[in-house]
């Protein structure tokens, strides 16, 4: 990464003075180690966490699954029909056929009955006990990085300084939404608001309500937290949460990653690796960030 | 600028070359490491340990499981796993409805017992509503009525260097070269002598169903479903489970899943 920012300045000698001015040193050590950290729990607490609802492809609202009732709010199955089995998907009562994908899928000829295809899980064959293990062994490390993370970033002064809500937050917002609208991203020290209320959300709302929606459904977690389930709504209830917030922040994985390549995924991969990141050149912008100095 | 745009243009290409190449290969890459036995995966399994450690040290002895309410008893509870045994010991004890049969106590202990269903009944008992949660994901609130294990065990006086207690079922759950296997699973002394962990014979106010383990099954409430053994015959006080079955403490452990289910 750095010997393209070389190569560039290289190329345009002009510029190489101001460029070494716009280069500012972004993301602490702390925030680029917990954020790799993040991102390999995630990836294998999604893919782990797929299998263990291909178990039950069912979710439920209450305390426990209604068998010989209805509280089920979202289920993957797979039926036969007049065209072979098809796959499908309800939400809400609503039916979506999704054979290929959900509820049925696998290679021409030998398709299985399975909620989420084998190449969204692991492991790709059906096993709920080794995706028990690989599911709770990252979330000691995604719970140890997140706690980690927070004391890192009170000390440092990542939070209140990068993070933190201000006033002048909220005049932007606005302006903001155009300017992702558009595509057109201003690069400064600071992050924009609609950054800093994604990063703020993931970490601060998604992460712990994955954390507390997990203890809730372990038997011996009640008996230390009783009143848990009671403010969820019940232990289905935080089962079909904790798959909600699942998606949200896979939601989250396909913005950040498509703002990433839109703002320049060179710059960004580089701040997130090296912590250095080049800022806009105040001179050359039309509209000069002054909240960078 | 024009130079920039196309080393993200060829970026981009890689990215997405890469990630899809990740989603292609991704999910059975790892496949090969996460067997029993495999060095990746005990490593992994790991992490169970902490796990228990850690809710051991929160949840102490005897913190209980919540409890419900009748109102909350909607449905019969959800049979699971084997249903019906097939074993012609077991039918022949159910054809004669368990007059027949006792339940032993044995291993490291003083007194060994043999125990029939109407000692059992005699006993003090214990009735509570609990939820019942399987490893799979759902949930089932029934109300179960039993002697409480810490009652059996002080009868049979178990020996200090005792650390578990194994259950062995009369229930064939798979099939080997070796010949039939029985379900059984084991407990520590813990959550063996924890308040809410009964040997229970009633359900929901009427005799324990076939299809619920019949005659008699555990219920150690601050673990998952498959901890909790139905046709219970004989309960034994070991010091360790390496030379039983697979030597993991129990047939689901045998087949990868953690032996600890609190969580």
């Amino acid at each position: 990464m750095e010997s393209v920012a070389r190569s560039q300045s290289a190329a345009d000698p002009g510029a190489s003075a101001s460029n070494d001015k716009t280069l500012i040193y972004r993301q602490s050590r702390w925030t680029r180690l917990t954020h790799w950290l993040w991102a390999i729990s995630l990836f294998f607490m999604l893919l782990s966490g797929l299998q263990i609802f291909n178990a039950r492809p069912q979710l439920y609202i209450g305390k426990e699954s209604g068998f010989d009732y209805n509280n089920t709010i979202f289920a993957i199955g797979a039926e036969n029909s007049d065209a072979g089995p098809r796959g499908y998907t309800e939400i809400f009562g609503k039916r979506f056929d999704t054979t290929g994908v959900l509820g049925w899928s696998g290679p021409a000829g030998q398709e299985t009955s399975r909620a989420f295809p084998s190449w969204a899980t692991i492991p790709s064959y059906y096993d709920l006990g080794t995706a028990r293990v690989i599911h709770f062994f990252f979330a000691w490390i995604l719970t140890t990085t997140l706690i980690v993370w927070f004391v890192a970033s009170i000390v440092n002064g990542h939070l209140r300084r990068d993070l933190a809500p201000r006033l002048d937050d909220l005049k932007r917002l606005p302006q903001d939404i155009v300017d992702h609208a558009k595509l057109k991203f201003h690069h400064a020290r600071e992050y924009n608001t609609l950054q800093k209320m994604a990063y703020s959300g993931v970490l601060f709302v998604l992460l712990p309500l994955m954390i507390i929606t997990g203890l809730a459904m372990s038997p011996s977690m009640n008996s230390v937290l009783p009143f848990l389930n009671d403010l969820l709504g019940g232990r289905q209830t935080a089962r079909t949460i904790h798959f909600t917030v699942m998606v949200l922040l896979v939601a989250f994985f396909v913005v950040h990653i498509l703002m990433i390549l839109a703002a320049g995924p060179i710059n960004e991969l580089r701040s997130i690796i090296t912590g250095w990141y080049r800022t806009d050149p105040p001179a050359q912008d039309d509209k000069p960030v002054e909240r960078n100095a | 600028m024009a130079k920039f745009q196309i080393s993200r243009r060829k970026f981009l290409t890689g990215a997405s070359l890469g990630v899809s190449g990740i989603m292609l290969s991704g999910c059975d890459a790892f496949d090969s490491q996460l067997g029993v036995g495999s060095g990746l995966r005990s490593f992994l399994e790991n992490a169970n340990d902490l796990t228990y450690r850690a809710q051991r040290l929160l949840a102490g002895r005897d913190a209980l499981a919540p409890e419900f309410t009748e109102a909350d008893i909607r449905q019969p509870q959800r049979p699971n796993g084997v249903t019906a045994p097939d074993d012609d010991v077991y039918k022949g004890l159910l054809a004669n409805n368990f007059a027949d049969w006792r339940l032993e106590v044995t291993g490291l202990v003083e007194k060994p017992l043999s125990l029939s269903r109407e000692q059992l009944q005699n006993m003090p008992s214990r009735t509570q509503i609990t939820r019942h949660d399987c490893v799979e994901g759902w949930s089932c609130i029934a109300k179960w009525t039993g002697t409480p294990l810490s009652l059996v065990l002080d009868q049979a006086v178990v020996k200090p260097q005792a650390r578990y207690v194994m259950f062995h079922c009369l229930d064939t759950i798979d099939r080997s070269l070796s010949g039939d296997i029985k379900y059984y699973g084991s407990i520590d002394l813990i959550d063996a002598r924890h308040p809410q962990t009964i040997l229970a014979y009633g359900l929901n106010g009427k005799p324990l169903p076939v299809e619920n383990g019949a005659p008699l099954r555990v219920r150690v409430e601050r673990q998952l479903g498959y901890k909790m053994p139905k046709y219970l015959y004989k309960i034994e006080l070991v010091d360790g489970f390496a030379t039983v079955g697979g030597g993991r403490g129990g047939y689901w452990e045998d087949n990868g899943y953690d032996w600890y289910g609190g969580i």
